[in-house]
């Protein structure tokens, strides 16, 4: 691989690993109380040159809910080494399953099992909950559907299925309207009206320690906390996938799939569980945000979704779970927030009028060629990726560390 | 051991590349237990040979039979389960991966923990790895590999411990019959005789059977009870080391005609 070789690069000290617990634990800590409190702390707590700069709670909702999606997508592009660009499919079937499950568009039936809508609306109404489990679901089995014929091909080839059925499913979607007499996803109108999160009245009733509906009351605070379980959640399973060993195998895999088949591994079962797992909490993110919005639409699901998620991946540290949880939080704060705060802040300070958010795909192209130029490995690369980016470096510092006697030379 | 104990046979088996006949109807046995090599002049269709046996290659015709079953046009990891273990010619380690990693992987169709047990991390799974894991250590010390090397990426081991790495994860998949494509290729002279000893260890201690591609004659004479020699994708001859290296049509194969003086 041929890079430019720049002068400068960006690197972060390297500490002991003594040091980096001690700093890292609680530093995690404060960011999680942070984290968790956040909704009261912006209302009540922070002052106004910060709300400023900060997204309010629904937004944070959006922002770490973008977030699962780029944690889901780290399975596939940065574990298991498959490129995929049409990750928006997952997004859109969690998307719609949220509508089928939690809105009045089969209105011929009319069946509530813990829903949040008003007793006796038209249409099936499940309890949320089990609607973002059921999207996930559902998205897993679209990602095995979809796995079974692409994911025999390879790398770039890989890819360009991948975007074609990140575009099939949207289209799908609109035409999906008159299917054999039957309107399955309202075309291009999209869904309306889908409930929000809740517990339903009929649950109130039978667990009474659960809150009454309050659907509409719509709360920004649950749908916060929703997500940031969900993000608690998509991180714990990629760590503990990833050592163990169906993540050796994922890595094995992205190494070298002809040695990885050799040495036992069933490549097709194993590429599938990272797609399964990935389109999982895909659909999720998706349900939780369309349960938000109450509305969905295919025009929703523009390839533009893809390559953000996929940024967040790439930008963030591809393999490494913090860093995709960074690069996550970081590009869509910036997407869903920074950029109107630096607009703002821009304008009042100058007087002037410039729309900055307009500008946001030029900056964010600027941003993707900057970071591949200075830091290519991302953020907070894992240490795979770092040592295969920056080759010279590790056997500049191996060959120190053998003249130290660290690490000896060929025994007989 | 009986002459008749076969553990790998080939009846016909064929190869073509459109219209290349890379392996033309080969015959050929291994006996279980014993040491033998496969050699020829390159191209000769070694590697592709390989390449059947182990499911990377569909064979275009002829039978594969491996320990009594049919296994021509199985999936590669079906074949591995089976017991076939091999190494590549050009190595072809997990280069991101540590040592320890590497030799995880090769135990992969050994272990039974999926996603659930993993993501619970089950007793029987937290156990599983433990004993993963140090039976991967035993395999890194027994090739000969140094203890520090666990830690370290694959891609950062001097060669001869690449060479190492690659039998030692061979071995973690457990193989009835270990194919070897060129093992001692960059070996100096005191390595390959080292290597040549290692192989006959590991016969006796684990009790496998060997298959080696070989270029070196010298390694080919020493360490081989038989040798089936290919040119061209065909069985030219086969038989003790011995006799082969004399054989006319091998030196021809291998040094060409002799010219008119």
């Amino acid at each position: 691989m041929t890079r430019v070789a720049l002068p400068v690069r960006l690197r972060l000290p390297a500490l002991s690993a003594r040091t980096r617990r001690r700093v890292t634990i609680p530093v995690a800590a404060a960011v999680v109380v942070w984290l968790l409190l956040y909704p009261w702390l912006y209302t009540s707590y922070l002052s106004n040159t910060l709300t400023q700069w900060l997204p309010d709670t629904s937004t944070a909702f959006v922002i770490l809910a973008f977030t699962v999606m780029g944690l889901g997508l780290n399975f596939v592009v940065g574990y298991a080494g498959l490129l995929d660009l049409g990750y928006v499919a997952f997004f859109a079937s969690g998307s719609y399953v949220a509508g089928w499950l939690a809105s009045q568009q089969f209105a011929g039936v009319t069946i509530s099992l813990g829903g949040t809508a008003a007793k006796g609306t038209p249409g099936i109404h499940i309890t949320p909950w089990l609607v973002i489990l059921a999207a996930a679901l559902f998205s897993a089995v679209l990602g095995v559907l979809i796995g079974i014929p692409t994911l025999r091909l390879r790398g770039d080839y890989l890819a360009i299925v991948t975007l074609g059925f990140g575009e099939i499913i949207p289209q799908f979607v609109n035409n999906g309207d008159n299917i054999a007499g039957h309107n399955i996803t309202n075309g291009s109108f999209g869904m309306t009206g889908i409930d929000g999160l809740g517990f339903g009245n009929r649950l109130h009733s039978v667990f009474s320690f659960l809150p009454a509906n309050f659907l509409n009351e719509i709360d920004s605070r649950w749908y916060y906390w929703t997500a940031l379980a969900l993000v608690a959640i998509t991180i714990a399973t990629s760590i503990l996938l990833r050592d163990s060993r169906l993540g050796r195998a994922w890595v094995a895999i992205r190494e070298d799939e002809d040695a990885a088949g050799a040495m036992g591994i069933p490549l097709m079962r194993t590429k599938t569980m990272a797609y399964l797992i990935g389109a999982f909490f895909g659909g999720a993110a998706g349900a939780l945000i369309t349960l938000q919005a109450s509305a969905t639409s295919p025009d929703a699901f523009v390839l533009q979704i893809s390559i953000f998620v996929l940024s967040m991946v790439i930008l963030g540290g591809m393999g490494n779970v913090w860093g995709v949880l960074v690069g996550g939080l970081v590009l869509a704060y910036v997407n869903y927030k920074g950029l109107y705060a630096i607009g703002n802040t821009f304008n009042s300070t100058f007087g002037t009028n410039v729309q900055v958010p307009e500008y946001a795909n030029l900056i964010y192209g600027a941003a993707i060629v900057l970071f591949m130029l200075v830091r290519p490995e991302g953020l907070i690369p894992s240490a795979r990726r770092r040592s295969e980016l920056h080759e010279e470096e590790e056997e500049e510092r191996e060959a120190e560390a053998a003249a130290h006697g660290e690490i000896g030379g060929t025994p007989a | 051991m009986t002459d008749g104990d076969l553990l790998l046979e080939t009846r016909a088996l064929r190869k073509e590349f459109g219209g290349l006949v890379a392996v033309a109807d080969v015959d050929f046995t291994v006996a279980r237990g014993s040491i033998s090599s496969l050699i020829g002049p390159n191209g000769a269709g070694k590697t592709t040979f390989f390449n059947m046996v182990t499911g990377a290659y569909q064979p275009s015709s002829g039978e594969i039979v491996f320990d009594g079953r049919e296994i021509g046009g199985l999936p590669q990891h079906k074949v591995t389960a089976l017991g076939v273990g091999r190494t590549f010619q050009n190595i072809r380690l997990f280069g991101t991966m540590t040592t320890l990693e590497n030799v995880l992987v090769g135990m992969h169709c050994r272990l039974g923990s999926g996603v659930w047990r993993s993501l619970v991390r089950a007793p029987a799974q937290r156990r599983e790895e433990a004993q993963a894991r140090a039976r991967a250590r035993e395999l890194i010390a027994y090739c000969g590999l140094p203890a520090r090397a666990e830690r370290q990426y694959a891609r950062h081991l001097a060669y001869g411990d690449q060479r190492r790495l690659e039998v030692a994860r061979a071995l973690a998949t457990t193989p009835k019959l270990l194919l070897l494509d060129e093992p001692t290729a960059g070996m100096n002279p005191q390595e390959t005789i080292a290597f040549i000893d290692f192989v006959r260890k590991v016969r006796d201690e684990l009790s496998l059977t060997v298959l080696l591609i070989e270029h070196d004659m010298k390694v080919v004479v020493e360490v081989s009870e038989r040798v089936t020699v290919l040119d061209y994708g065909e069985k030219i001859a086969e038989g003790e080391p011995a006799a082969v290296t004399s054989d006319e049509r091998v030196r021809t194969a291998y040094l060409g005609t002799k010219a008119a003086v």
